[in-house]
């Protein structure tokens, strides 16, 4: 491979020049400088708000830059808009898919392409060259149809069309199986050997130092650092984004296990969402002091088992969940918390917090009814008890490290880490016995989620049972006890943390239960 | 004529005031906006149409007048919600009253005066084919002009990249953006047709189905347009049928008083809506229907980013 890249030269393929973008008085990206060579992965790290989708943003003519430029091929060009981009060779996986649900595969291709490439049977050539890269696609299902993974094939697919010289990825593995993973990037190495150039942004370091041959490190807006990822260790990477040594999460081994405090036997639920996943005879048990984690792929009915468990979805008629001993499948989700259950959602904005209103509102919304100091902070006639909700923030603030312009602001003006951190804090701050959280770090710095998952180890040991349900098997492997993977609304027994390995829960997240079998050897 | 002939002729007069409106809506919503307003987009259609005729003696510059109408009162739809980001419900009510009561003063002065009709359509010995003569080839121009819209709207969309396009901004407004095409123009530019055909729909009443201008002469035909195209589940064939559907259980209905039939007229005139409510409650427990027909980003505003 090596013999290969150096019959190509590399050559600066596009070079960014003291480029910075301003929105308001504050400096999204400040003076930066970047150049990308064909024949090579170059890494764009940094934390949230390091300014890397900015940078992006401006390389792929979304945004303009408020000063400074941008050189493609040794040409000082201005990248007008997204199809000048395109046209100038530069394609772009998002990290949230830009496709159509209710539209076809060839549909969602066509869309994006200039007029040249979309004559003849678009259809055939994407089946052929989906296979050509190991990206198989079917051109007539319907995306809705679709796995995240399949679907991020289409984004890829439709780049590749292109035939572009510069593929920019963001987060790419962010929602894949780690043979999903290993797939693209082969597919990311023949391409480069083709001779094209990428620029990878994420947040997973293993990955970086596995594909990549540069990487510019970004924090707060500026460069930090450009350095060789295959000679950096994951650690003194992280160090460089974050700007200090990133917190280690201690594990106290020795937590006392106690009883059962959640159970779901027997779980039966159709899926009042369209395109949702039925969860089939779902069974599990977390027991005081026990971290459970569920794997899985994004989709395969993580979202659904959360409601169930949380009480958004109901079924009254049923003696599936059992909450601290109790049969709860008839309580609404404040009753479960009066239990002393707590949930945190995957949508931190929208779901776990509403945009406009204030913090201490939004702390209001999910604890009015059940705040554990004996004391409600519904005072019935007397209206709402402000005083108590002041200092209820100010404590979250402090214990979880909230960061904030001002002591009350908006939920919507809190970066997507702070505001993680003030969602998990809410309901961390009652000392739930029993604590459900749905993907408790995603799209989450290294900094807040070292906290997170600190506060989720310390709430554990003392002696809450608590459920992660997760699509990062780093995180599941720093946090959990025991693991069960989830797929297509199956569930797999519960097994101890350390009698797995990543590529067994990979088998299990891809699949069928023959698999699953075959993984243990059953 | 036989009888049932003139049943059948009096169907399609009363069905394509409504095929004629709702097919522009049915474009409107499946880019995404949601025009409550073509009972006022109508009605202006209706009075600027008149009063055009009627001035000029041309039933044709009547038509084409109401046909400016209606875009320009979609237009100022189009403005405040697509422009100004004013709430698309509460906007779409405020023009259909707005309509009613400024064709109320534009015709004002016409009220009573003769009309001029729009002639049917006359082929030699073609019309005059017994049984079916009249209804096929004998019918008023505006009545081909409905047919030929439904079957452009459903090869525009199902067949052509504009048609694509539409869709996508209607399913998903800030991936279209994200691949550079421009949300807001094409929904300024569906606004506009569903305006046109709004106006259109409104010249049929008062040139064609009772030629003169009386006030309120709509009489909730833009609402039960409305109540079409998500009866349609939004798919133009079916529009078609249900427009005609609803055409003739509403003549039925009046065949039936006049022959002294004791069904209630209003209980006649709300069956349109209860066979929306209907088809509302099909579409929501088929999951697969609802989010493949659903324009997605119905009646939600749209603001790139800075």
């Amino acid at each position: 491979m090596l013999n290969k890249s150096n019959n190509n030269a590399p050559m600066t393929l596009l070079q960014v020049t003291n480029i910075s973008k301003k929105f308001g008085d504050f400096y999204a990206n400040d003076n930066l400088n970047l150049s990308i060579e064909t024949g090579k992965v170059h890494a764009l790290l940094g934390e949230n708000g390091a300014g890397k989708s900015t940078l992006v943003k401006m390389m792929y003519g979304a945004l303009q830059p408020t000063s400074g430029s941008i050189f493609w091929q040794g040409q000082e060009t201005l990248i007008a808009s997204p199809a000048h981009a395109r046209e100038l060779g530069i394609g772009m996986v998002f990290q949230h898919f830009s496709l159509f649900e209710a539209l076809t595969v060839a549909e969602n291709i066509s869309l994006a392409l200039p007029v040249q490439l979309r004559q003849g049977d678009l259809s055939q050539r994407i089946a052929d060259l989906s296979l050509d890269y190991g990206l198989p696609l079917n051109p007539a299902a319907l995306v809705a149809d679709l796995s995240v993974g399949e679907r991020q094939r289409i984004e890829i697919v439709r780049c590749l069309l292109q035939q572009p010289k510069l593929l920019i990825m963001d987060e790419p593995t962010a929602v894949l199986t780690p043979q999903e993973a290993q797939a693209l990037f082969s597919t990311l190495r023949r391409l480069v050997e083709e001779g094209c150039a990428v620029l990878y942004i994420s947040h997973r370091l293993e990955e970086v130092k596995q594909i990549c041959h540069d990487a510019t490190i970004l924090r707060h807006g500026k460069l930090v650092a450009e350095v060789d990822p295959k000679v950096e260790t994951a650690a003194t990477l992280a160090q460089l984004m974050v700007g200090s040594s990133v917190h280690q999460v201690s594990r106290d081994a020795n937590g006392e296990i106690g009883e059962v405090l959640l159970s779901l036997s027997h779980l039966y639920q159709t899926s009042s969402a369209p395109f949702g996943v039925d969860l089939v005879d779902v069974n599990l048990q977390v027991k005081s002091g026990e971290i459970l984690a569920i794997a899985g792929v994004a989709g395969n009915g993580q979202g659904e088992l959360f409601s169930v468990i949380s009480g958004e979805e109901r079924n009254p008629q049923q003696h599936f969940i059992s909450l601290l001993g109790q049969v709860s499948d008839g309580l609404n989700i404040n009753q479960r918390r009066l239990l002393g259950a707590a949930f945190v959602p995957e949508e931190r904005m929208g779901h776990g917090a509403v945009e406009h209103l204030s913090l201490t509102n939004n702390i209001l919304l999910s604890r009015h009814a059940c705040n554990d100091e004996g004391s409600s902070l519904d005072r019935g006639w007397f209206g709402i008890d402000r005083r108590q909700l002041a200092q209820l923030n100010k404590a979250i603030s402090i214990n979880y490290d909230v960061r904030k312009s001002r002591e009350d602001d908006v939920a919507g003006s809190l970066s997507g880490g702070n505001l993680q951190k003030f969602v998990v804090g809410r309901e961390l701050n009652r000392k739930p016995k029993v604590l459900v959280i749905n993907q408790p770090t995603w799209g989450v710095d290294a900094g807040a989620a070292a906290l997170i998952r600190q506060a989720v180890i310390d709430l554990s040991r003392q002696g809450s049972a608590i459920l992660i349900i997760s699509q990062d098997l780093d995180e599941i492997f720093e946090l959990a006890d025991t693991i069960a993977v989830i797929s297509r609304g199956q569930l797999s027994p519960s097994y101890a943390a350390s009698e797995l390995s990543r590529e067994k829960i990979g088998l299990m997240m891809a699949g069928s239960h023959e698999q699953t079998a075959q993984a243990f050897g059953a | 004529m036989s009888p049932y002939e003139a049943i059948l002729l009096t169907i399609i007069t009363a069905s394509t005031p409504l095929l004629l409106a709702a097919i522009g809506e049915l474009v409107v919503e499946r880019s995404g906006v949601l025009n409550l307003g073509i009972e006022g987009m109508m009605v202006m259609g209706a009075v600027c149409g008149f009063a055009a005729a009627h001035v000029t003696g041309s039933a044709w510059l009547g038509v084409i007048a109401a046909t400016f109408a209606g875009i320009a009162t979609s237009l100022l739809f189009g403005l405040l919600t697509q422009t100004l980001m004013t709430n698309q419900v509460a906007t779409g009510l405020a023009i259909t009253l707005l309509g009613l009561g400024l064709s109320g003063l534009i015709g004002s002065g016409f009220v009573g005066l003769p009309g001029v009709k729009l002639a049917n359509v006359s082929i030699p010995w073609l019309s005059d084919l017994p049984y079916v003569g009249r209804l096929i080839f004998g019918q008023d121009p505006l009545v081909y002009v409905s047919i030929a819209l439904t079957a452009g709207v459903a090869y525009t969309l199902n067949h052509t990249r504009m048609g694509l396009i539409i869709r996508a901004v209607g399913q998903n407004h800030a991936s279209a953006h994200n691949l550079g095409y421009r949300v807001v123009a094409v929904r300024y530019a569906c606004i506009a047709f569903g305006g046109a055909t709004s106006g259109l729909a409104g010249a049929y009443l008062s040139l064609v189905y009772t030629p003169q201008w009386i006030e309120n002469m709509t009489a909730g035909r833009g609402w039960i347009a409305l109540a079409l195209v998500v009866f349609s589940t939004w798919i133009p064939g079916r529009l078609a049928a249900g427009a005609y559907l609803f055409g003739g259980v509403w003549i039925l209905g009046l065949y039936a008083q006049g022959m002294g039939v004791g069904i209630p007229s209003q209980l006649l005139s709300s069956l349109p809506y209860v066979a929306t409510i209907l088809a509302l409650v099909i579409i929501s427990t088929n999951r697969r229907l609802s989010l493949i027909n659903t324009p997605a980003s119905l009646g939600q505003g749209f603001v790139p980013d800075r």
